[in-house]
């Protein structure tokens, strides 16, 4: 049906390239019956008046399908389409058409016009062919891009004449694919194994499922079989290839999560040997901390600066949950640093106290944050390889924060009284170090850490009390099995089980998946209990 | 935290219900609000006088997502504090655990939330959705036109008892429409699964074959927000791959940001934008008890709603709030429910239920682009479709009274 509206579409567009239609006199009342009949409970009405009014060639058309598809059109009590917006609890409305005031409604006068995802597409599908020729080159991409998935062989004169008109290469080369698609089911057998030829340099997963559903269509000519299937055949094997690079980027994009997840724990448990399972509320509460950052800038600053909330929200997070850790080491764990048992049961039970405390003061239900731009969508590589933004910038930030982790750890004074006390306590008191201040601020410095991550991890899941219980196994996970007490040993560790975990999942899925790695590592623990990277020296001996 | 939040009161001044839902772990997220829904109702009753001349009082108990604990809070309430009636429960593994114990102590729960079915209890009424209120209806609308015709299938869950048997029941009904194997994959995670890449990239190669493709999802609890999130992320619009969900709703899109899912849909029974006085009043009640305006309701909330007006009814005709009298009573109430029909509880435990289909909006709201135009009966036995449930029966009155069998318990007598 949609693919039939779509020809019929197409039809009518070109009808308009070549025929200029002045506008009839009876234009004016045509465009009024058709937006009364958007109000139409059917969505078949409604999909035949956006399809008139396309073909109307009214240039007021494409804000009135945007606004319909953004639901900024109602239809009052005796039954007359207006636009409508939001105006503090009423609504403010005008005429559709000529945008002139009418006044203001309650929600009770009126009703939106409701658009379905078969209504939307059609819509999309307009506003596409429409866009083939806007001036924005975005909207031009957008629209040959589309073009491209949804090849009709009515659209070939449209093409023609956007190929003939287009400067821009990118599009250009989108353009000449669409036209090759769009050629795919012509009669002509000289014109479909020249527009085989075409797509079979391409490596898109669309252009494939297109060769594809001409390879199911039956009744093809034998040469022109045997030139879709090698050409199927091309482009599966440069898929398989992209999809093997894919998983080492979704592997390298998980071991950053697990990273981040496990930087900070890698201090408190890896340098101090404290066993400490609050480690993920830490992570928790800078999530937490971020949404109240974001809270405070939708409240009290310009909407114009929400986008660097998150940046913003980065050095709170760490401050925040550091001075917590501060303060859970002078008072709580400074008092059991030789039991770890007790350790244990007791950061554990902070942490139920602290998921507790958040439950009460947020409540339960997940708190909504919401990506800045820079960390929404995301861009095709190449054909189906498609890499998320928010992924991206996770990936690079992970291995910022672990740089200059190494840096205050290796270069600065505060680095080498830690690595000091950690090693030798008796030693590194003698030679002045003030140990116990050290013990705190090692611990700030790991909960800090975990704080950051909580930003991270609170742009690619959700932010609710119980977090933190989600990243406390695989972290604790990653430094035993990386070798504790070793940062590099950490970044192995995480990365090595993020692709590990990638290549299986497709495999043997997700939960089996998951065993297998758990029954790896025990294994691997049981011959190398030290994990991969094992320190050495006195301090590895106790 | 302390979770029992009961003062000794003189038995006889009070009639007591139980109310068994987390409070903390995992499914507190979406239990919370259901706890707070009884209490809103008892608040009202209350007011307007109580039943029987008595004040109802909530016994509210946390089993803390912890599911043995369900079993064991659920016999506190039943042997210890003497409830009448329990409303609670949210995953089926919970409701698993405490059946053998309503069974031995003889008590009633009121189980709100949309289940796989294969069930009727002596002792629990269904009120949330059985599979042939929610997930049918669903996949046949994906099927239709206004659906956008799909031809082959991801069926995408997490892994535990609910998916796995919906699922079951789904491929059969594929099946039966002429769906082959190669048309549907069947995925599962684990809970609070939160790395969704390469799930998220099957389903694109998936739906590339060159025929429409839709996800049913029988995700569950927090692994849905960052499958949402990379859903958006990475571009996959509802008018080319749309996902239908069986257990999000306006609860779980409060967390979320929901501009780039419009148009990705949900099957429920309820919505909180459907415009019905009814429903008005009951969001106006909420927003007032809970003291803010911001939190939404939705269906499960809806289903307590229900069962806890049918409990009143039914004691109310039955004159005792007995446990006999009033599991009796109750088949055959009526309770006009939010969205402007009437709930029925059926002979099965399981009620009649408009199904609506709803599609995403930018607000984290739904519209309602389709519903089905009669209320629906549940159905306790997926007969139609599993072959082993062919000819079971689940009705609990004369000369049936049993969860499945294929000829009356008393059949001698009639």
């Amino acid at each position: 049906m949609i693919e039939r509206l779509r020809l019929s579409l197409f039809a009518l567009l070109s009808l308009l390239l070549s025929v200029q239609i002045g506008f009839a006199a009876g234009g004016q009342t045509r465009l009024a019956t058709l937006v009364q009949q958007l109000g139409a409970d059917d969505f078949d009405q409604k999909i035949a008046a956006v399809g008139e009014l396309a073909a109307l060639g009214d240039p007021r058309v494409v804000k009135l399908l945007q606004a319909l598809e953004n639901g900024d059109l109602y239809v009052t009590k005796d039954k007359k389409v207006v636009l409508a917006r939001q105006d503090g609890d009423n609504f403010a409305t005008s005429d559709p058409i000529s945008g002139a005031k009418i006044g203001t409604a309650t929600s009770d006068d009126i009703d939106q016009i409701i658009v379905n995802n078969r209504v939307r597409e059609v819509i999309d599908a307009v506003l596409g062919t429409l866009n083939l020729f806007s001036p924005s080159r975005d909207d031009r991409l957008a629209a040959a891009l589309d073009l491209v998935k949804h090849p009709s062989p009515a659209s070939v004169p449209a093409l023609q004449k956007a190929l003939a008109a287009e400067q821009d290469a990118e599009i250009k080369q989108d353009l000449t694919l669409a036209l090759a698609g769009a050629r795919l089911n012509s009669p002509d057998k000289k014109m479909q194994l020249a527009a085989i030829a075409e797509l079979a340099g391409s490596t898109d997963p669309a252009i494939f499922s297109i060769l594809s559903a001409l390879h199911d269509s039956g009744n093809l000519d034998p040469d022109v079989r045997r030139a879709d299937e090698s050409a199927l055949a091309a482009i599966a094997q440069r898929l398989q290839l992209v999809r093997i690079g894919m998983t080492l980027f979704e592997g390298l994009s998980l071991g950053s999560i697990l990273l981040l997840a496990a930087i900070g724990l890698s201090i408190t448990f890896g340098v101090m040997g404290v066993i400490n399972m609050a480690h993920g509320e830490m992570i928790m509460l800078g999530a937490y901390s971020t949404y109240v950052v974001q809270q405070l800038f939708v409240g009290y600053l310009p909407a114009s600066w929400l986008e660097a909330y998150l940046v913003v929200s980065l050095p709170v997070a760490f401050v925040v949950t550091g001075l917590l850790g501060i303060a859970l080491e002078r008072s709580v764990i400074r008092f059991l640093y030789t039991r770890p048992l007790e350790t244990l049961l007791a950061t554990w039970g902070v942490s139920l106290i602290l998921q507790q405390l958040v439950r009460t003061i947020f409540g339960s239900p997940n708190k909504a944050v919401d990506n800045p731009s820079y960390m929404t969508g995301g861009f095709e590589l190449i054909g189906g390889a498609f890499i998320t933004w928010n992924r991206l910038v996770i990936l690079v930030f992970c291995f910022l924060v672990l740089g200059v982790l190494a840096l205050v750890l290796k270069r600065t004074s505060f680095g080498l009284h830690m690595r000091a006390v950690t090693q030798n306590r008796d030693m590194a008191a003698t030679m002045g170090i003030p140990t116990a201040r050290i013990d705190a601020l090692t611990f700030g410095l790991g909960s800090g850490i975990a704080g950051i991550a909580g930003v991270a991890l609170s742009q690619i899941g959700n932010v609710s009390p119980n977090l933190g219980t989600l990243y406390i196994v695989d972290s604790f996970m990653v430094v035993v099995f990386g070798g504790v007490g070793s940062l590099f040993g950490t970044l192995a560790g995480a990365m090595s089980l993020g692709i590990v975990n990638k290549l299986l999942e497709p495999v043997s899925g997700a939960v089996l998946g998951k065993v297998v790695v758990l029954i790896a590592i025990i294994l691997f623990i049981q011959r190398r209990p030290r994990g991969l990277f094992a320190l050495r020296g006195r301090a590895a001996e106790n | 935290m302390a979770t029992t939040f009961w003062q000794p009161v003189r038995a006889d001044d009070t009639i007591k219900i139980g109310v068994l839902h987390s409070l903390s772990g995992t499914m507190a997220i979406s239990e919370t609000t259901l706890k707070d829904t009884i209490l809103m109702m008892v608040a009202d009753l209350n007011s307007k006088g109580g039943l029987l001349g008595k004040k109802v009082e909530a016994v509210v108990v946390d089993p803390a997502s912890n599911w043995p604990l369900f079993a064991e809070k659920a016999a506190e309430l039943l042997e210890k504090d003497k409830v009448v009636a329990v409303f609670g429960c949210w995953t089926s593994v919970s409701r698993k655990s405490v059946l053998p114990v309503f069974a031995k102590d003889n008590g009633l729960l009121f189980y709100p939330v949309q289940y796989e079915g294969e069930e009727s209890q002596r002792g629990v009424f269904y009120t949330g959705a059985a599979p042939n209120q929610q997930a049918i209806p669903a996949v046949e609308y994906l099927m239709g036109k206004e659906g956008g015709s799909a031809k082959r299938w991801v069926l995408e869950g997490t892994d535990y008892v609910y998916p796995r048997t919906t699922n079951k029941i789904l491929r059969a009904f594929l099946h039966l429409h002429g769906v082959s194997d190669d048309d549907i994959m069947e995925n599962y995670t684990p809970f609070g699964f939160s790395d969704w890449q390469t799930e998220v990239a099957a389903i694109k190669k998936f739906a590339s074959a060159g025929k429409k493709t839709a996800v049913v999802s029988t995700i569950n609890g927090d692994a849905n927000v960052p499958f949402y999130k990379e859903l958006a992320n990475e571009g996959i619009k509802a008018t080319e791959i749309p996902v239908v969900a069986f257990s999000v709703g306006e609860e779980e899109l409060s967390g979320m940001d929901t501009k780039n899912l419009v148009g990705h849909l949900a099957a429920w029974n309820y919505f909180e934008s459907v415009k019905t006085p009814e429903n008005a009043a009951f969001i106006k009640q909420w927003h007032a008890f809970i003291k803010n305006d911001k939190r939404t309701t939705n269906d499960p909330m809806e289903a307590h709603y229900i069962g806890f007006k049918m409990w009143t009814q039914a004691v109310l005709q039955a004159g005792t709030t007995d446990v006999d009298a009033v599991r009796q009573a109750m088949i055959g109430q009526r309770v006009k429910n939010l969205t402007g029909s009437w709930a029925v509880m059926l002979p099965n435990h399981h009620l009649t239920k408009p199904v609506l289909i709803g599609e995403i909006r930018p607000d984290g709201q739904f519209t309602v682009v389709w519903k089905t135009p009669k209320p629906v009966p549940g159905e306790a036995w997926a007969s139609k479709y599993l072959p082993e449930d062919k000819g079971k029966v689940a009705n609990w009155t004369f000369p049936w009274v049993c969860e499945s069998c294929t000829t009356p318990t008393y059949k001698k007598y009639e």
